[in-house]
């Protein structure tokens, strides 16, 4: 990042967030970079920025987009590096009708299950490829998330055109889709000043291309949203467009807001997938291993993906070892199989219903820390049992006795018949084991001390309740306790606590030889025939040599800038991802100001600052023999090596459920009517038409001025999400003691607030009050001829803790992106009110009022398709089991 | 003791007449500050660790004596950090010793209205008891065309993201044998 000439944060307050992260992006000012701040608020990082734009929140893709614009309608793409590593030239189906055409809806869109099949968004002559049927049933299982570690499957012998003049190609189509997306409209839509707009449109296409690079940097602003995979592909595009990707001080840099969360997506603890984003088998579609197994490689396409099958059978192999032989499918009859959608917003739904018996809380607090808190604890006060392992007395362990809903009576102690166990856990300097920063690097922390008293570590509690689960089960004929019994269970253990080993678990994620028990060295000896067993594919050669590589700590100013032996990145220490691309066609850096990785030809190898993402002996001048397929069907300059094409994709035909291009959809919660298109919001969106569940109307519904305001929610430096982790240091708390709400000077005197005196904000959820900021960090924007009002608050507060507060949350309802089921907790609308919120039962009166007048009807969502849209049949059948 | 000595014992003189002015450093030491030491400096070991609140992975050199974290510093040697921890990292050491942290295990009843105290081995013990019968209660072998589906939905877990991957690795292997496979973790949130 401090190699940077421009750099664009948007959707992060990175200074006050990412505190020690910042310095690189001041580093990088330092050396010269200009730096661009887009965000509601004007925060520290707006403070130290060049520039600051004000936003109007959920309007990013219109600005994004019109930069695309920008760089399209001016010719200022680096040509050279889009034709050759992008799929710019790439022919589009004749099929394909863009949203600009139809009011804001793609072809092949399916009213009934709100879903498209992808057939018309395909490649010309791959129409009948993109075996998608409807998608509805990808959205259920979140199947987007699959792509993080490689793309979607798409043809590769394709029609293209060099000269990006056909009307069809996708340079051409992405032209025509973001003509609209004009700086007039970024005014318009997002509030954002022409001008303003133009100094950054400016600043990153001049300081990008061959000489210069730009970064990009978001996080939770951009992700939680109805359409956060699509903010992310618009900036990848520009990404794309710029010749930014695979270079050093370019890049998209997601800032992920927790120690391990990269971590534990890549070993994930979710539901729709196995370690290395293998998905979880899904009941219809994967009916046996070898339907499970081309799901996820796509015989016949190109790329590292092609060798699925090992990686798979070498997760079984790890965890059912000697059960899962060849001629058993590895045991693949022991995974449960999905049904449809079983993520977290729908269980807490379920545990309303009763249809869930206990719930496991590892270190996380949905009673404040997930959106609608008042469902989350309903579920939770409806189970037979409930398991809380964490170092403090949480709201989520304690919701049955301090909780809102017992002041308002909706929970009765002596009514609530679930069963608490409080467990406390092992803080990270009390337990061993690695953490994945966000940059996929893994660090190993060593143990400073024993935990305290009871308290205990996550593989503490997991290894013995397995250990104690199959001592009672010992004897069992059940086939059900098959994959109990079979598991490989049998970790090393230490201290008075018996502490299982967790370098051995690490071993066994790097993955091992079957028969003579040597760690391998990277994931292409990973064997499909059960001699060698792999935890986490991706991971392999973090235990290389049988040395814990994540724990190597060369000291930084030991090394040079790329610092490679402190811990170690995946895959294969690769500390920058499709780093081909910092050279041109040829192998040849793009500039020596940039050079990275490069073609030694004297030694027939790609060589440079870090490993090359590569195979290392393949010269630029390679191309494949005709019916390759996996890594022998990429190119020398197919730099993409996980993508099925080998190219960055600037048109998405697959993989992603919304659309194969960004479109700017209002929120589900706006105040605006969109002005692009008569589409109101994502037509996709994940919708829950529970009683519990409402969304505030937005326009063209009635209604719609009942909740005119927009909040917006963030972190304070002094705090960490749910408050868990600060609200309990005493320190921490210290310095945020309350819960509050920043305000513009304009909307406190149009609503009657005074500096430091009390609001009340209302939702059809729920009713907060907050302490009153009145500061000029938030201004009202001109949108449309209106004014739009937008209100900041932290989303730390609780009801436990040494500091307390009402939770920013608990506004929020329930509505989910598509394509990974994340919930739009960055914005929504809400009634701001002077003075204290009311208490008891006078509470929910007033919260009932808000709805009555807004014509809510409980479990009565407003239609996924904006009255008045047309929107033709799409006459495909398919696996259509969305429950909406 | 001569003159000398005794002028070079003034702060004031040697603020006014060395290299300290703002008399923040060498000026203003005395006989008592100079033969004080950082408590970093008898500490019996120091552990090297990685901050547990944002992504960012600051390193940090975790010390310890007597079988007590006496201090948490950022480490100079980690190239992410380059030793600079913010107000989270910095306070991480008054996270692990909060008086606020619970270290026994806590109980309560269904229909309670109180705590109740409960031991580690017997509670493990109810939890492995309570995860076979919601098993048993609510598995499902096949689906309604006879297709397997091996699971049960009674069992839930939302996991935050401070776990460790080898932790979340168990965790997944042990709920996906058992069959539970409503495993959620912050990463969706």
């Amino acid at each position: 990042m401090a190699n940077a000439d421009v750099i664009v944060i948007q959707g992060s307050n990175m200074a006050e967030a990412h505190p020690v992260g910042f310095q690189w992006v001041m580093e990088a000012k330092r050396r010269g970079a200009k730096v661009f701040h887009i965000d509601p608020r004007f925060t520290r990082t707006s403070a130290v920025a060049d520039a600051y734009l004000p936003i109007r929140a959920g309007t990013d893709i219109a600005l994004l987009g019109a930069v695309v614009n920008y760089i399209l309608s001016n010719e200022l793409d680096f040509r050279e590096y889009v034709l050759a590593y992008t799929n710019a030239a790439t022919i589009v189906s004749d099929d394909f009708v863009d949203a600009e055409d139809a009011d804001g809806i793609f072809s092949g869109f399916d009213p009934a299950t709100a879903s498209y099949v992808q057939d018309s968004w395909q490649y010309a002559g791959h129409e009948r490829d993109s075996g998608s049927g409807l998608t509805a049933g990808e959205r259920e299982t979140a199947a987007g998330l699959r792509h993080e570690s490689h793309g979607a499957p798409v043809a590769h012998q394709v029609r293209r055109d060099e000269t990006l003049q056909h009307p069809r190609c996708v340079y051409q189509i992405l032209k025509r889709h973001f003509a609209r997306y004009t700086p007039e409209m970024v005014e318009r839509v997002c509030g954002v000043p022409r001008e303003k707009f133009l100094e950054l449109a400016r600043a990153w296409t001049q300081n990008s291309g061959r000489e210069r690079t730009g970064c990009l940097i978001y996080s939770v602003g951009w992700t939680q949203h109805t359409v956060g995979v699509q903010y992310i592909r618009t900036g990848a595009i520009i990404q794309l467009l710029l010749g930014n990707m695979g270079r050093p001080g370019g890049g998209v840099l997601a800032l992920r807001g927790h120690a391990s969360i990269q971590g534990s997506t890549d070993i994930p603890t979710l539901f729709n997938l196995l370690p290395g984003y293998l998905p979880m088998p899904h009941h219809a579609r994967h009916p046996d291993f070898d339907a499970w197994v081309d799901s996820i490689r796509h015989p016949g396409q190109k790329g590292f993906w092609g060798d699925a099958r090992a990686y798979a059978a070498s997760l079984l192999k790890a965890y059912w070892g000697d059960a899962a032989t060849e001629e058993n499918d590895f045991c693949y009859g022991h995974l449960p199989r999905l049904t449809g959608d079983h993520g977290t917003y729908q269980q807490v739904l379920n545990m309303i219903d009763g249809k869930v018996k206990g719930y496991f809380l590892l270190g996380q607090n949905p009673a404040v820390g997930s959106a609608h808190g008042r469902a989350q604890r309903l579920g939770m006060a409806n189970l037979d049992w409930l398991v809380v392992r964490d170092l403090f007395m949480i709201e989520s362990a304690t919701f049955w006795q301090r909780g809102p809903e017992v002041a308002t009576g909706e929970i009765v102690p002596q009514e609530c018949a679930t069963e608490v166990f409080f467990l406390p856990a092992a803080s990270h300097v009390e337990k061993e084991g690695t953490f994945t920063q966000t940059q996929r690097l893994l660090q190993w922390r060593e143990k400073a001390v024993d935990p305290p008293g009871d308290a205990r570590s996550e593989l503490w509690f997991f290894y013995h309740l397995g250990r104690r689960l199959r001592q009672k089960l010992a004897g069992s004929t059940l086939p059900r306790d098959r994959a109990l019994l079979d598991l490989t269970w049998d970790y090393p253990t230490h201290g008075r606590h018996d502490e299982p080993d967790a370098e051995a678990v690490l071993r066994e994620i790097n993955g091992y030889d079957t028969t003579t028990g040597r760690p391998l060295s990277a994931f292409t000896e990973a064997r499909d025939d059960g001699t060698t067993a792999v935890g986490c594919w991706i991971y392999t050669g973090v235990y290389a040599d049988g040395v814990n590589q994540a724990a190597r700590r060369r000291p930084g100013h030991e090394q040079d800038w790329v610092a490679a032996e402190w811990g170690w990145a995946w895959p294969a220490n690769r500390r920058l991802l499709y780093n081909r691309a910092s050279a041109d066609p040829q192998g040849r850096p793009w500039s020596e100001r940039k050079r990275y990785v490069w073609w030694d030809a004297d030694l027939g190898r790609w060589t440079g600052h870090d490993v090359p993402d590569f195979e290392l002996t393949k010269p630029p001048s390679y191309r494949p023999p005709e019916g390759a397929t996996g890594p022998a069907a990429l190119a020398g300059d197919d730099p993409f090596v996980m993508q099925a094409d080998g190219k960055g994709w600037l048109y998405a035909p697959s993989g992603v459920l919304d659309g194969p291009l960004p479109t700017h959809y209002e929120p589900a919660e706006s105040p605006v009517r969109n002005p692009l298109y008569g589409q109101q919001a994502n037509p996709t969106r994940k919708m829950y038409d529970h009683p519990v569940n409402s969304t505030n109307p937005s326009p063209p519904q009635q209604h719609d001025q009942v909740f005119p305001y927009v909040f917006t929610v963030s972190r304070l430096t002094e705090h960490h999400t749910a408050g868990g982790m600060s609200r309990t240091v005493a320190p921490l708390a210290e310095l945020q003691p309350e819960m509050f709400v920043e305000v513009s000077p304009e909307l406190a005197e149009l609503v009657g607030l005074t500096h430091l005196g009390w609001a009340h904000l209302i939702s059809a959820r729920a009713a907060i009050e907050a302490r009153v900021l009145v500061t000029d960090r938030l201004v009202p924007l001109s949108v449309d001829g209106r004014v739009i009002h937008q209100v900041w608050l932290p989303y730390h507060f609780g009801f436990e803790g040494l500091v307390t507060g009402d939770s920013a949350n608990d506004l929020f309802g329930i509505t989910l992106d598509p394509n990974v089921l994340i919930q739009e907790s960055k914005i929504g609308t809400c009634d701001v009110r002077p003075g204290r919120r009311p208490t008891g039962v006078a509470l929910g009166e007033l919260v009932q009022d808000y709805r009555t007048r807004a014509g809510i009807v409980p479990g009565v969502l407003p239609p996924a398709v904006t009255p008045g849209v047309p929107v033709e049949p799409s006459g495909s059948t398919g696996d259509a089991e969305g429950n909406r | 003791m001569g003159l000398r000595d005794r002028l070079l014992g003034w702060p004031v003189y040697r603020q006014l007449t060395g290299t300290d002015p703002l008399g923040r450093g060498a000026a203003a030491r005395s006989p008592r500050s100079a033969a004080l030491t950082p408590r970093t400096e008898d500490a019996d070991r120091v552990a090297r660790s990685v901050c547990p609140y944002c992504a960012v992975g600051c390193g940090q050199r975790v010390f310890v004596t007597d079988g007590q974290v006496t201090q948490i510093e950022g480490d100079p040697d980690s190239p992410i950090s380059r030793g600079r921890l913010c107000p989270k990292g910095t306070a991480s050491r008054s996270l692990i010793t909060s008086p606020l942290r619970q270290t026994t295990v806590r109980y309560r009843r269904p229909y309670g209205t109180e705590w109740e105290d409960l031991d580690l081995d017997t509670a493990l013990d109810m939890i492995a008891d309570r995860v076979l019968a919601a098993r048993e209660q609510t598995w499902e072998d096949v689906d309604a065309e006879g297709r397997p589906l091996n699971r049960t939905l009674g069992i839930a877990s939302l996991g935050g993201a401070t776990l460790d991957n080898e932790e979340n690795y168990l965790i997944k292997k042990l709920f996906t044998a058992m069959g539970a496979l409503q495993i959620e973790n912050q990463a969706r949130i």
